[in-house]
């Protein structure tokens, strides 16, 4: 199974390089954008065939190293 | 005093703590690698500061996650004291020892100056012949020292006396100016700046040997 880990800062967190992003989006001429943030997405290419043990073992991967749930959410997304 | 070095690959200032901590009185310390599982017996942990791992995924995020990393939480536990600085504090965040989080820096650029500090509190190892409001300029040197907490941690952070320094001038956008927190029992200091590099006459300043003295000095009374 692959698995796709989008890790993007919380609600309320400071985000300095979605600022920095806006800012040069802004100065090409990009009007209407309210606002930007920017994460990260990790790639994963896993033994498991069970989605139900793929998901656990990510969930627990993510809690453990892949995102600082202090600053961080994260999202997972499977695939065959 | 026995201290511990903690060495990651990529850390680069444990050679100027073991300075900083001979020049203060403190026995040649140990280095340890951080694939060892144990710690020889020590009164003082240090986390120093470089770039573990190459501040890949997040900094100190892998570091947090090595080896010899429980034997410090163990010891944590017991109260042995553990300063982190720079990397070092990034390296306690990530394993949980403090609270809070490091972020890039608010003008997103790296930072390498001196800059003026304000001891907050004298109630720790590290600060307690410190007067409050004293002021050291030492140098800082990250990218990601912009220091956040959730409203709760930082009011948990204030109320409870455990900011140990602020910047005077704020150099990365941390919250309230901190430069330096304690954990809830004090033994543990996390801080961004570099007192270990403004210790010795021949390269400048000295205003950082005021931290190792008092440490020294807090541990030797401790064993005695």
């Amino acid at each position: 199974m692959k698995a796709k880990v989008h890790v993007t800062l919380k609600n309320g967190v400071l985000d300095p390089q979605g600022k920095a992003i806006h800012n040069a989006l802004g100065s090409l001429g990009f009007e209407g954008v309210d606002e930007v943030r920017q994460g990260k997405v990790i790639e994963l290419d896993l033994a498991d065939t069970d989605e139900a043990a793929a998901r656990a073992k990510v969930e627990e991967m993510c809690k453990k190293l892949l995102a600082n749930t202090v600053i961080e959410n994260y999202a997972i997304e499977l695939s065959a | 005093m026995k201290s511990s070095i903690l060495v990651f690959p990529g850390t680069n200032r444990e050679r100027d703590v073991a300075h900083a901590l001979v020049r203060a009185g403190s026995a040649e310390p140990a280095y340890v690698w951080h694939h060892d599982t144990s710690l020889p017996p020590s009164d003082l942990i240090v986390v120093p500061g470089g770039f573990a791992h190459g501040d890949y995924l997040r900094c100190g995020a892998m570091a947090a996650r090595s080896p010899i990393m429980p034997a410090v939480i163990e010891a944590a536990a017991k109260g042995v004291p553990i300063l982190g600085i720079c990397n070092g504090f990034q390296v306690l965040c990530e394993s949980g020892l403090l609270p809070g989080a490091l972020m890039r820096n608010a003008a997103l650029k790296f930072v390498c100056r001196d800059v003026t500090l304000e001891v907050a509190t004298s109630d720790s190892p590290f600060t307690h012949s410190l007067a409050k409001g004293h002021r050291m300029t030492v140098p800082v040197a990250h990218h990601d020292g912009n220091y956040f907490a959730d409203p709760e941690t930082l009011k948990a952070l204030e109320d409870g006396d455990r900011v140990a320094f602020r910047y005077v001038d704020n150099p990365n956008g941390s919250i309230n100016d901190i430069a330096g927190i304690l954990s809830e029992n004090r033994r543990v200091l996390g801080m961004m700046p570099h007192p270990e590099n403004a210790t010795d006459p021949k390269i400048g300043r000295i205003d950082g040997q005021g931290l190792f003295t008092a440490i020294a000095t807090a541990l030797e009374g401790a064993a005695a």
